[in-house]
């Protein structure tokens, strides 16, 4: 996983709400087997036309837009399928940073897991950073998760939330397998622990 | 100790450790794996030299991208065929107990994982797909992940994860005839919304939910998701036991009374502390259905599609505009009578036994209408048999209807099942969401015996009409 430090870069509003991870990335674009590649099927049904031209009214397919790395949206980004193939594919489109009044849990998670920021911020604030967005190739956010804040073009801040052990994780670009591992002895006691107290959970064992 | 929740207790029962920041160590007791979102967490393990710790506590399915026809000639998509031999690999390499495609137990995850004992009272359950909160209708804490928290599970059967806060859904009373547990979801969704539930475990509680079977209580913990919940709950009891009792994988004998006696424990204590309660009357619900592309714009079949006109904020009036369009549908007009072209009884939410007796009972001695398909998708092989046992599918032959093999088939559109652009489904699934079943596809989400309804009419009707 990247590590994710600063982030200074073109934004794409999309302002809609409830959008779901279909619309980030259809079914039929899961049947691969890795993690690359997706970002050229990311919101297939709204970037492309029927017959597979680009559709010119929609955002990513407009520049500056084509190059940006924040995207901004409303409410319950991400909602619906747990498809981790959602942030692969915004990854691979080159997002790095969401910004929303709320995320879907799933996706929240997906994206932390991916080096992907999510900053949950008041509608009217998003309407505002919109706003910055549709000024051009020269209205660049920056993001600064070490400080946490977003700097906006013409100078003033926006101070977000995050969890602090997501933070560090991305701050370090750390896998979190290797951290819990750590707490093997623990994961171990707990197992024999509960097998004493509730011997009957079954194993799965096919004959 | 103060009064804690049917979640709290199952949470605090799993917690191995308690990092700093309120993260837990949360240990899992089952994991279900399927075709689709387990590739990448096998490489991860692979590549990083690691194990996968309990075999003994992971079950692999295919069902996503299956065909539903004739499981005897080989699969045609390529792509398909290549995730499904991926995963034949790595449950080998890995020694992951699997149901193939030819097991009389294959079928959708969240259908075999309760059917076979395999997924239990008081236990953490979780599954690379969002639907797992099915499982939950067994008192078992069951939730979607992504794929590097399946990979995650592999390496330590245990996801970091905070607590979730506390919501009720109390429903109380008795429902009107034709009202499904699949009206009653679809309800409390309108109600609260597709966020409305963002952050939470929802129990559900009332008389209503205490009635139902445990097919019901599995359609409303399955679209606990479509409403933001991270997971949905009913607590066991002795509709619950009777359910788990005698199934392949569960406890046996004294083993089996052992667990029931724990299980009893883990019903919500008195005055315990809710963040949010939510209560609807069962009398309030009526049959209903989604007209729009969020599964939140439910409405009775009686009722009137939403008028963009009503809305004050802009953005969100384009966007009821954009959902009318995409569903041909004009601002206002009357849902019943809305023609159909396809009816798919099936998925994760509506697939069981008693959702194909719900749906024979109306499509018994009727035609299905001149033009329309419909298929009936049972969820598992033991549910086709069972009903072939039962003499369902010659009814639904009879009357016009496909008899399919289990998976998830048409609910999703990542199989050869799927919807043409333009065409309008009458759909027992769960997202109606853009494109969810094919592209174009226009889908509304209703309960089995509603869509066995639109298939004999050719069109959207109030069941209650042909009861």
């Amino acid at each position: 996983m990247d590590k994710f430090t600063v982030l200074t870069a073109i934004a794409a509003p999309l302002p809609e709400e409830n959008i779901d991870t279909d619309k980030i990335i259809p079914a039929r674009f899961l049947k691969t087997t890795k993690r690359s590649g997706l970002g050229v099927h990311a919101f297939d049904g709204m970037r492309y036309r029927p017959d597979g031209t680009e559709n010119p009214d929609f955002v990513l397919n407009r520049e500056p837009y084509r190059k940006a790395e924040i995207l901004i949206t409303y409410d319950n980004l991400g909602c619906g399928s747990s498809r981790e193939h959602a942030p692969w594919a915004l990854l691979d489109f080159g997002i790095r940073c969401v910004i929303a009044p709320s995320f879907a849990d799933i996706f929240n998670n997906n994206c932390f897991k991916n080096g992907i920021l999510p900053i949950a911020l008041p509608r009217e604030v998003c309407t505002e950073l919109m706003d910055d967005a549709r000024q051009g190739a020269n209205s660049r956010l920056t993001v600064d998760l070490a400080r946490q804040v977003i700097i906006r073009p013409d100078g003033r801040e926006v101070p977000f939330d995050v969890d602090p052990l997501r933070r560090q994780l991305l701050l370090e670009g750390l896998d979190d397998i290797g951290q819990t591992l750590q707490h093997e002895k623990a994961i171990t006691t707990f197992e024999q622990r509960r097998a004493q107290a509730q011997p009957w959970i079954p194993h799965i064992v096919l004959d | 100790m103060a009064p804690r929740t049917l979640f709290d207790k199952i949470w605090d029962s799993h917690v191995v450790e308690t990092l700093p920041d309120s993260t837990a160590i949360l240990y899992i007791d089952r994991h279900l794996v399927h075709e689709v979102t387990s590739p990448q967490a096998f490489e991860g393990l692979r590549l990083s030299g690691r194990r996968l710790r309990h075999p003994d506590a992971t079950i692999a399915v295919v069902d996503h991208n299956v065909p539903t026809s004739d499981r005897t000639q080989p699969i045609e998509e390529a792509d398909s065929r290549n995730q499904i031999e991926t995963l034949e690999r790595n449950v080998k390499e890995f020694g992951v107990p699997y149901f193939p495609l030819l097991s009389a137990r294959q079928g959708i995850v969240h259908v075999v994982g309760p059917e076979q004992g395999i997924s239990l009272p008081g236990m953490t359950i979780v599954c690379g797909d969002s639907h797992t909160s099915t499982h939950g209708a067994l008192g078992a804490l069951a939730f979607g992940i992504g794929t590097s928290e399946v990979e995650h599970v592999m390496a330590t059967q245990t996801i970091l994860q905070k607590p979730a806060k506390n919501m009720k859904v109390v429903v109380e009373g008795q429902v009107g005839p034709g009202v499904t547990a699949k009206d009653i979801m679809l309800a409390i969704i309108g109600h609260i919304g597709t966020a409305g539930g963002t952050g939470h475990v929802i129990e559900f509680a009332g008389s209503a939910i205490r009635e139902l079977d445990m097919a019901g209580r599995m359609t409303i913990c399955n679209m606990s998701i479509e409403a933001g919940a991270r997971a949905g709950l009913v607590a066991p009891d002795e509709t619950t036991f009777e359910y788990v009792r005698g199934r392949p994988f569960a406890p046996k004998g004294e083993a089996f009374d052992a667990a029931v006696a724990y299980w009893k424990t883990l019903a919500s204590d008195e005055g315990a502390h809710y963040d949010r309660v939510v209560e609807l009357r069962a009398e309030d619900i009526t049959p209903v259905l989604t007209w729009g592309t969020s599964p939140e714009t439910v409405i009775p079949v009686t009722g009137n599609v939403a008028d963009p006109a009503s809305e004050a904020d802009p953005s969100r009036r384009a966007q009821m505009q954009r959902m009318l369009d995409y569903m041909g549908l004009e601002a206002g007009q009357k849902i019943a009578g809305t023609p159909v072209d396809v009816v798919f009884i099936g998925s994760c939410t509506n697939s069981r036994i008693e959702d194909l007796r719900a749906a024979a009972s109306i499509a018994a001695g009727r035609r299905v209408a001149h033009g329309v398909r419909a298929m009936i998708v049972p969820g598992s092989g033991i549910v086709k048999a069972q009903a072939e046992e039962e003499g369902l599918d010659k009814v639904f032959v009879e009357a016009g209807f496909e008899w399919r093999e289990a998976g998830c088939s048409m609910c999703l559109g990542m199989n050869p099942d799927r919807l043409t652009p333009g065409q309008r489904c009458a759909s027992t699934s769960n997202r109606n969401f853009e494109g969810r079943q094919g592209p174009g596809g226009r889908t509304h989400l209703l309960s089995p015996a509603m869509a066995a309804a639109a298939a004999v009419t050719g069109t959207l009707t109030d069941v209650r009409e042909l009861i």
